[in-house]
């Protein structure tokens, strides 16, 4: 089914719901829906039991860490400035540095063992990285979303409410940090390293550096 | 004894030994390795003592569900940061005298996952470790090979004197540090009268690439 199609099913059925279509630039051609965080559990309950529909299968939940961009645009702006000629008008590059804020991201990949259709790649984004990390967890709906849910919890550190037990999977309960967000910084180890390279030698090098040689 | 007589008398038929020699050669015939792996080179572990190539041929052939029945644990696998603390407790429980092999590369250095946030860089951070087998995994006849160093190791142990095993000394330690979980990493993150960082001029390494560039 088409993704289009599904999309405006959903609208009507779901109201509501802001849906947005992300385009996959590969060959593979996979496009996926992007959800808003408030109507995700409803969405994903129609998308399980619309007879047109029947996604009864989530294969695989994977997060994602989007870290905030600066991006810098240059723009021609005009100032006046005092030449020998009097005032004149005078056109500078300005770069104007925007910011857009990092966000978590979740995929959950659903398949319909009963219609032969997938996947349908599902996202769903926390408001930001920090504060406001909350998702609806989908495991009422699906069950085999439960574990990878905490492991997502766990790695990246977002908040899936409605879960029945989100507990750390992988890591022990005390742990901090969420290792795969990508300002995450490990342990300093590196102590011995006896074949070290790039990162590594980087690292090794900060190492000594700051405890003198051991 | 004088060697010389004691061949002479074993020419007569007269065997003669020492106790040492006896003690050694009971405790290095009958090793009882720990039923215990981590991860795949578990498996290598699992073949060694089937009956292609069959450990029981030198003594080894019981491997105890228990650590209160075990001589050897062989540390067979990746050693992460959550299983450490289990693992430095189950060497605990081990009577004296009791010894570890160090299986392939994860156990060794933390091996492919070495930089990781979960795995352990080596279990001799925590535990004093006999014999190390590279590999990934070793294959069998490597576990065999350390098997019998191991062997030729406990019967060159002298009983007495101040290269006496652990076992034998009061004033060395039977059980270490068990690493507690922290906020960031184990703490502590090695034991120090166990392991201490090798010597290694990394800059120098640094400096070396450098020129090459």
């Amino acid at each position: 089914m088409n993704l289009n199609t599904i999309k405006s099913e959903l609208e009507t059925h779901v109201p509501g719901c802001r849906l947005e279509v992300i385009a996959n630039p590969s060959p593979s051609a996979q496009h996926s829906l992007l959800v808003d965080s408030e109507h995700g559990y409803a969405v994903a309950a129609y998308l399980r039991d619309a007879a047109a529909l029947r996604f009864d299968f989530c294969s695989n939940v994977t997060g994602v860490d989007w870290p905030p961009k600066e991006t810098s645009t240059k723009i021609k702006v005009k100032n006046l400035v005092d030449g020998p000629n009097g005032t004149e008008e005078q056109e500078v590059d300005e770069v104007q540095k925007t910011t857009t804020p990092g966000y978590l991201e979740v995929v959950y990949h659903l398949f319909s063992q009963e219609l032969r259709e997938g996947p349908l790649p599902l996202r769903m984004r926390t408001a930001d990285r920090e504060a406001s990390v909350h998702l609806p967890s989908l495991t009422p709906i699906w069950r085999s979303a439960e574990f990878q849910e905490r492991e997502i919890f766990d790695l990246y550190g977002v908040i899936f409410d409605g879960h029945p037990d989100l507990r750390r999977i992988l890591m022990w309960d005390g742990f901090l940090d969420h290792p795969m967000r990508r300002d995450y910084v490990d342990p300093d180890d590196y102590e011995y390293e006896p074949t070290a390279h790039n990162e590594v030698l980087k690292r090794a090098n900060q190492h000594l550096a700051e405890t003198g040689g051991r | 004894m004088d060697e010389q007589l004691k061949t002479e008398l074993s020419k007569q038929g007269i065997f003669t030994t020492t106790l040492q020699d006896l003690y050694n050669w009971g405790r290095k015939s009958s090793i009882w390795p720990l039923n215990f792996g981590l991860a795949c080179c578990a498996i290598e572990m699992i073949a060694t003592t089937m009956a292609r190539y069959d450990l029981a041929r030198f003594g080894a052939e019981v491997f105890r569900p228990s650590p209160r029945q075990a001589d050897l644990m062989i540390v067979a696998g990746t050693v992460t940061k959550k299983m450490a603390p289990q693992v430095v407790r189950l060497y605990n429980q081990m009577p004296e005298p009791k010894y570890v092999i160090s299986m392939g590369a994860c156990a060794i250095s933390g091996g492919p996952f070495k930089q990781g946030y979960n795995v352990l860089k080596g279990i001799d951070r925590y535990i004093p470790v006999d014999v190390y087998i590279p590999g990934c995994p070793p294959r069998p006849e490597a576990l065999i090979d350390a098997f019998l160093m191991l062997q030729k190791k406990i019967d060159e142990q002298q009983l007495t004197g101040a290269t006496r095993p652990r076992h034998l000394n009061a004033d060395q330690p039977s059980e270490f540090i068990v690493p507690e979980f922290g906020a960031h990493d184990l703490e502590p993150t090695q034991n120090p009268a166990v392991w201490r960082p090798p010597l290694v001029q990394i800059s120098q390494a640094g400096t070396d690439e450098s020129q090459h560039d």
